[in-house]
């Protein structure tokens, strides 16, 4: 699949800002001085909102974005519109509150945190809906935006909050989504098009004669369908990407958390292992797309 | 709505037969030709005559060669357009309502002006049904040729797709799968059309023929292949014969 910029950016930047949210809505202890609250709510809803705002990027149409509100009943990435919005309404409200009168309602920011929760989810499954896409097509996928959204959460949480000791918290989280990541890795090792039971054979229906191969294509130039999901250019890296995603990702910030954690500096040190993450998740979500086989591709000369 | 009728009135569709097509793309030629001049908005091509040359079209057709394990290779011509399916998932995911399949006739098409290009469809329809146009900006796909086969201006025999209507081999072949009686229905029947890609679990409506076995070449007959038994030397010969029969 082609890895669009803006949708990278979407999923990484709006997972951090949604993981945060749902921790502050949990009532994440923070200094509860009115400029501060203010400045930690805008940059957990602020990455939520540019996560989205970059996302209307790739549509053809931005300006009728708000029609994708109407088709929640069929539509996972309506949904995702819709439970994005409430969620920051909600949060909003919520931190506005805490500004003004200094106490947290609770059943509010729980209500902003399941929200939150329900916006990651959302987002995860207008992927992991796509019969068409088998590496994607799993319980997995889910799991690993939801892992990933609270790992990078807890990173700019503890970073901006005041819970003691959150660097060893923070090393578990990064743990346990790296280790959904590796389980989604061997599954979809094991769940390439090829082993999904479709083929050329499957795609013509010619099987019962014999082996198929495409002889031809329909055009010699590029389509739309070519460049979007028989897109293979991405995958050169895959190797270097896939080390950096884990170094960036997890590695770097678990020793800054570490040497934070034992050397009792200012939890403030854990935006570097936060900024470090995210650009990790960036390697880790290009891969996401670009090497996910499309079943279109069969038709293309694909095996 | 995007949630999908229960079940439609009719199901309009085509058959192709793979048997008589003959690979002359005239049938995508034809419907680039009538769907950029008629409905919602025209069928788009960038660069249409420079080096990089794209757009979209609603027909394409594929050539494909299939090799049996016992005989040689043979090729096979593939058109492939929309197949309206049953349980059309690019109509679940549209998150605006602009996807939507009628009731009544079972053809899925695109509102464009409700549609705001997220290309989510076409990621979910595993046929390569939809293109996004390149100047346009919203989803493109087969309309079975709506504008066609309920006018009442053109003349009856044009009522049809545009890639049936044009098809000289008469390898499209267009009608009503509701219908047993329909010659799609028949054609289906006696030659046992097939679904692209079952495993989907989409239910195509349109179905593809078989090609019809190939005569085969019939093996040489076994006796040329023996060679004559040599006939029995005697005198010097017959010695010699025998003398390098004991050398081995």
């Amino acid at each position: 699949m082609h890895p669009a910029v803006s949708v990278i950016f979407f999923t990484v930047t709006s997972g951090a800002g949604l993981g945060m949210i749902f921790l502050l809505g949990l009532g994440f202890p923070v200094d509860a001085s009115a400029v501060w609250v203010f400045f930690v709510g805008l940059v957990g809803g602020g990455l939520a909102v540019a996560g989205l705002l970059a996302s209307t990027f790739h549509l053809g149409h931005p300006e009728r974005a708000w029609r994708a509100l109407s088709q929640w009943r069929s539509s996972w990435l309506s949904r995702e519109g819709i439970a994005a919005i409430l969620t920051l309404l909600l949060f909003g409200i919520y931190v506005l509150i805490w500004m003004v009168t200094g106490s947290r309602i609770h059943l509010l920011g729980l209500v902003a945190a399941l929200g939150a929760a329900v916006t990651v989810f959302t987002t995860s499954m207008i992927y992991a809906q796509l019969k068409t896409v088998p590496q994607w097509n799993s319980r997995l996928t889910p799991l690993v935006y939801g892992a990933f959204a609270l790992g990078s959460g807890w990173l700019l949480a503890s970073a901006l909050g005041t819970h003691q000791a959150p660097e060893w918290w923070g090393i578990a989280l990064i743990a346990l989504a790296w280790g959904a990541k590796w389980l989604w890795w061997a599954r979809a090792g094991r769940a390439r098009l090829s082993d999904s039971g479709s083929s050329p054979e499957t795609a013509t229906g010619l099987g019962f004669i014999g082996k198929v191969r495409l002889l031809e294509r329909p055009h010699t130039g590029e389509n739309y369908l070519t460049k979007e999901m028989v897109h293979r250019i991405g995958r050169k890296h895959a190797r270097t990407l896939r080390i950096l995603a884990l170094l960036l990702g997890g590695a770097v910030p678990v020793l800054i958390l570490a040497l934070v954690a034992l050397s009792g500096a200012p939890s403030l040190f854990n935006l570097l292992a936060a900024v470090s993450m995210i650009i990790g998740l960036l390697a880790e979500r290009w891969l996401f797309f670009a090497e996910a086989e499309h079943a279109v591709s069969l038709y293309y000369g694909n095996r | 709505m995007t949630s999908l009728p229960a079940s439609t009135e009719k199901r309009l569709g085509l058959v192709i037969d793979l048997d008589t097509c003959v690979g002359c793309h005239a049938c995508a030629v034809n419907c680039k030709e009538w769907n950029t001049s008629a409905g919602a908005s025209p069928l788009s091509d960038v660069d249409a005559y420079g080096a990089d040359v794209s757009g979209a079209w609603l027909n394409r057709i594929h050539t494909f060669e299939v090799t049996p394990e016992d005989a040689p290779a043979q090729i096979v011509h593939f058109p492939k357009s929309c197949l309206h399916c049953d349980d059309a998932p690019c109509v679940t995911v549209c998150p605006t309502g602009a996807s939507y399949k009628r009731p009544e006739d079972g053809i899925v098409l695109v509102d464009e002006d409700l549609c705001i290009g997220c290309g989510l469809c076409a990621w979910a329809c595993p046929y390569g049904a939809r293109e996004m146009d390149p100047v346009e900006n919203v989803m493109k796909k087969c309309t079975l040729c709506v504008d066609r086969i309920y006018s009442e201006t053109l003349p009856e025999e044009d009522r049809i797709p545009a890639c049936v209507r044009t098809c000289p081999s008469s390898a499209r072949h267009f009608g009503d799968f509701n219908d047993p009686a329909s010659t799609v229905s028949q054609l289906v029947a006696e030659r046992g059309g097939i679904d692209l890609m079952p495993e989907m679990g989409t239910r195509p409506v349109n179905k593809y023929l078989p090609p019809r076995p190939k005569t085969r070449p019939q093996p040489a007959a076994a006796s040329t292949r023996v060679s004559a038994p040599v006939p029995k030397a005697d005198g010097f010969l017959g010695w010699l014969d025998a003398a390098l029969d004991k050398l081995g």
